[in-house]
């Protein structure tokens, strides 16, 4: 019986894991202890003064305050508008679902400079709600100001990272038996011991995974703070950005980035705990069975829920993609009409055809590396009963914790030699995209892999099923609909081009929204209307992207 | 028992990590062998670094590949500053063979850090002597513009103002909220603007540049990250509430050329205040330790010619420095050079720039 439990807990996971491992070792741990270590020992002797300086200054610690209060908020935020239409999508159909989820994940591909013009198009001082509430109410000034203020800060985190909760969470409370609910509620438990005695505990895996993550890009939160909140708002990241990219002081931000690790490892090795105490096998059922119907208050709820998400998600994609079609009067294709020839002769143009296409290339090549990757190191986290086992799972997840510019000048000083030189590469493009991808998938399988039920496996194995079949019959179907949320959330990490800013890129390798950067570059309407009809396009692109994820099927593989 | 077991694979985890380091800092290791190259250019690739706002026409890149049968690599990395950043920090093995992007302040520091080889280009006789801010020649001046106030001429006329001719009047009342700048942390036009300021306040006195900003914060002036911000999403030309914006000298002409209707005029104008405006110099010098030394003199040499010259400034919108090299018609029609910028001693900023940003963000933003 040992013997059979060992076999069928660790199998092969711990050998495949060397990959992950190596991969992370190259990319990751090697270019950051370096730049570290440039900031930290110059001339090879480490001195610690830096971290007195930034740990008794008042002005640095204000900083952490803020970066750790305000990712906290935005966090229970968007956990407070995801939680509802996790439960609508995970358990009831409507119309339009599949497009409505799609569109919903399209803020995360948005560089936060569009977002920002939607933002204002729709609250911004002249923008459509001040008008409406102008020409309703009959108010002299705008009523709404809240552009360069916390309030908007707030709402882009959510805008951005309300889609992480939506899957994370409704991919595990779809494969919920309701049954289990239905028997507490003969059983006459009221609607909320229910949810709190019943559902919670077999859905808190994935609420906390998700939280997890929002935290970790709200606590790391660069473009929102600085372009939506203004200069007055600056995150750890923010600060470690100015003190290395522009200040060049090294030591001070290398001491910042110790810091900045320190706390996110601190969190995310609590929440490894946590989570690993909160696992419980649950009997998984296929989706079909978990349909049912919705109650008039739940229609209620389920539509303010969704007002609300209709508002403040679509409302500043809307806007653009309304703002990319008007011209001085009326409406016109104008603007898209030149993005395959360009708006000048720059060489450093790359033409729509090819920007769209290295996007969806790199993206891609993103989900081939990040989906086994982070597939591998869920299923060895889950099976593995090391001591370490959450120091490690910390660790793989330290990439979303970790100022992308350190990383960046890191990789500028370590990968720079043959056959490693990739300082300018298009492969450190995905490496990038890799490094901030395979974490969703890792967090989305790992909460499916650790409620499977052990002795589904055994049973396989004494029916004579080896490692291998029996993860391709039993573990395989089951994590598949987690695995599709990490390949939708990978693809568009990469589709998104996080990063890329900070590395070198040749101008072949140019994507999407390094064409929108592009193209705002110089003063004039229509390099505006040429940005606009750009990020309407990568929005519409990735919307598809997201539909074909989803409908995506291999004989039973994604039933459940 | 189990525990043993994975704590083993841990430790082989990390051994094959260590391996895997090792043998990519093995492959770190000479880099004293460049021999630099002479007569044959044949076939070799010269790489420019430089920053994201560099521009100049496809065709005349591959003129210049043509004629010496080589390839021409442009690697653009972040704005003027952190591409430079970029190279100081790479200077022990370079990213590329020259770099463009750097400026009548910046070359100080570019000096000191000791990034660039010495060149003399030949073709510095057709460069008027105004424009040659590195008497050293480590860094050879490729281009000008000014950075300064933009306005948007229906907004003013509907406010019944005109464009202001001393900064003081921009901590008047009929400007509140009105101002747009960007910040001198974050963004290259801002910290131009702020020193700037500098120069036309000074640091001691009645009424010191921090004063100024603090009557600016106190009359609303806006403050945003980057360039893109503030044109794009603040100008009122755009949707904003600013009527005013931190822009260049080229900006109104380059609203003529990509207009979306032809135009015959401008929407925008600049306010030429008069010690305010920011002469920023553009050059190139070649990276130290490049095996391509010879290529990268061409490169330079082909910068400062006609055929280059004449082609920035309707990509990169500013002005060629070669004596004599046309302009576009926009430029002479709709755009201004002012007679007196502010100025500034390169060596005092880069001694100063530290102290003045943090005095800004304490006044503007604290």
């Amino acid at each position: 019986m040992t013997s059979l439990r060992v076999v069928a807990r660790s199998g092969g996971w711990r050998w495949l894991a060397l990959v992950p491992i190596a991969f992370l070792g190259v990319f990751f741990v090697w270019p950051l202890v370096e730049i570290l270590r440039t900031g930290l020992a110059p001339g090879g002797d480490l001195t610690l003064s830096p971290f007195g300086t930034v740990l008794g200054d008042d002005f640095y610690l204000g900083r952490l305050w803020f970066t750790l209060w305000q990712a906290l908020v935005s966090t229970l935020l968007t956990l407070l508008l995801g939680l509802p239409s996790a439960y609508a999508f995970a358990r009831y159909d409507f119309p339009g679902k599949t497009l409505l989820r799609a569109l919903t994940t399209v803020p995360f591909v948005m560089p936060t400079i569009v977002v920002a013009f939607g933002f204002i198009a729709l609250i911004g001082p002249s923008g459509l709600i001040n008008d409406l509430l102008q020409s309703v109410f009959g108010f002299d000034e705008p009523p709404l100001r809240i552009m360069n203020t916390i309030t908007v800060i707030l709402l882009a985190h959510v805008f951005y990272n309300y889609t992480i909760v939506m899957r994370t969470v409704s991919a595990l409370w779809a494969n919920v038996d309701p049954r289990t609910e239905e028997a507490a509620r003969v059983l006459g438990a009221s609607p909320l011991q229910v949810f709190l005695r019943v559902t919670f505990p077999q859905i808190a895996p994935a609420i906390a995974a998700s939280a997890l993550l929002v935290f970790m890009f709200t606590f790391t939160s660069f473009g929102v703070v600085l372009i939506l909140g203004g200069p007055e708002f600056a995150t750890l990241e923010v600060t470690i950005y100015n003190l290395t990219a522009r200040l060049f002081r090294l030591p001070l931000a290398a001491s910042l980035s110790i810091v900045q690790i320190v706390f996110t490892f601190g969190f995310m090795l609590l929440y490894a705990r946590l989570q690993e105490r909160s696992a419980v096998p649950i009997s998984f059922q296929p989706q079909g069975a978990a349909r049912s119907r919705l109650s008039r208050r739940g229609k209620a709820l389920a539509g303010l829920n969704f007002l609300i998400v209709g508002v403040l998600l679509l409302g500043p994609m809307l806007a653009l993609v309304e703002r990319s079609f008007r011209a001085t009067e009326g409406y016109t294709l104008d603007h898209y009409r030149r993005l395959e020839s360009g708006l000048d002769q720059n060489v450093l143009f790359v033409p729509l055809s090819e920007s769209l296409g290295n996007s969806l290339q790199f993206a891609a090549t993103t989900v081939a590396i990040a989906v086994p990757l982070g597939t591998i190191v869920a299923f060895w986290l889950a099976r593995s009963r090391g001591r370490w086992r959450n120091v490690v799972d910390a660790l793989f997840m330290l990439p979303l914790g970790v100022s992308a510019v350190t990383l960046g000048f890191g990789i500028l000083i370590t990968l720079d030699t043959p056959p490693l030189d990739l300082r300018a590469s298009w492969l450190i493009l995905v490496i990038a995209h890799v490094l901030v991808a395979y974490p969703f998938v890792v967090r989305s399988v790992l909460a499916v892999a650790r409620s499977i039920d052990p002795r589904l496996r055994e049973a396989a194995a004494v029916l004579g099923a080896s490692p291998l079949r029996a993860f391709r019959f039993v573990d395989l179907p089951i994590a598949a609909r987690a695995i599709l949320v990490g390949v939708t959330f990978a693809f568009a990490v990469s589709m998104g081009e996080f990063g890329a800013s900070l590395l070198l890129t040749r101008p072949e390798n140019s994507t999407l929204p390094i064409a929108i950067f592009r193209s705002l570059g110089q003063p004039g309407a229509e390099r505006l209307g040429a940005a606009l009809a750009l990020s309407t396009i990568l929005m519409t692109v990735s919307a598809l992207g997201f539909i074909l994820i989803e409908r995506a099927r291999y004989r039973d593989i994604g039933e459940f | 028992m189990r525990i043993s077991t994975d704590w083993r694979s841990l430790k082989l985890a990390a051994a094959a990590f260590f391996v895997v380091a090792l043998i990519g800092a093995a492959c770190g290791g000479d880099d004293d062998d460049d021999e630099p190259s002479v007569a044959e250019l044949r076939g070799e690739t010269l790489t420019l670094v430089t920053h994201a706002s560099f521009a100049i026409s496809g065709d005349t890149i591959a003129a210049f590949e043509a004629q010496y049968g080589v390839t021409v690599e442009i690697l653009p990395a972040g704005d003027a500053v952190e591409a430079l950043n970029r190279v100081i920090l790479t200077k022990g093995n370079p990213i590329g063979d020259v770099m463009f992007g750097v400026d009548n302040i910046s070359y100080v520091r570019a000096l000191s850090e000791g990034i660039f080889e010495e060149y003399e280009s030949p073709e510095l006789d057709n460069v008027d002597g105004r424009w040659i801010f590195d008497d050293s020649n480590h860094v050879t001046p490729i281009n000008y513009g000014y950075v300064l106030f933009n306005y948007q001429k229906a907004a003013l006329e509907s406010g019944g103002l005109t464009p202001p001719t001393t900064l003081e009047e921009l901590t008047l009342p009929a400007w509140a909220g009105r101002v747009a700048v960007e910040d001198p942390n974050t963004s290259s036009p801002g910290q131009q603007f702020m020193l700037a300021t500098i120069a036309y306040f000074g640091e001691n006195g009645q009424y010191t540049w921090l004063d100024f900003w603090r009557d600016m914060r106190a009359n609303d002036v806006i403050v945003t990250a980057g360039w893109e911000d503030a044109y794009y999403a603040q100008f009122v030309q755009y949707g904003g509430e600013a009527w005013l914006v931190m822009s260049y000298a080229t900006s109104p002409p380059a609203e003529v050329i990509f207009a979306e209707e032809p135009l015959d005029s401008s929407p925008t104008g600049n306010a030429i205040i008069p010690n305010a405006s920011y002469l920023q110099i553009e050059g190139v010098g070649i990276l130290k330790g490049t095996p391509r030394r010879a290529l990268a003199e061409k490169f330079i040499d082909f910068m400062l010619g006609a055929r280059f010259q004449e082609d920035i400034p309707g990509n990169m919108f500013v002005y060629p420095v070669r004596r004599g090299a046309s302009l576009p018609q926009e430029f002479v029609d709709f755009a201004d050079v002012p007679e007196h910028p502010a100025e500034l001693d390169p060596e005092q900023v880069e001694a100063n720039l530290e102290r003045w940003l943090d005095e800004w963000s304490d006044v503007v933003l604290r």
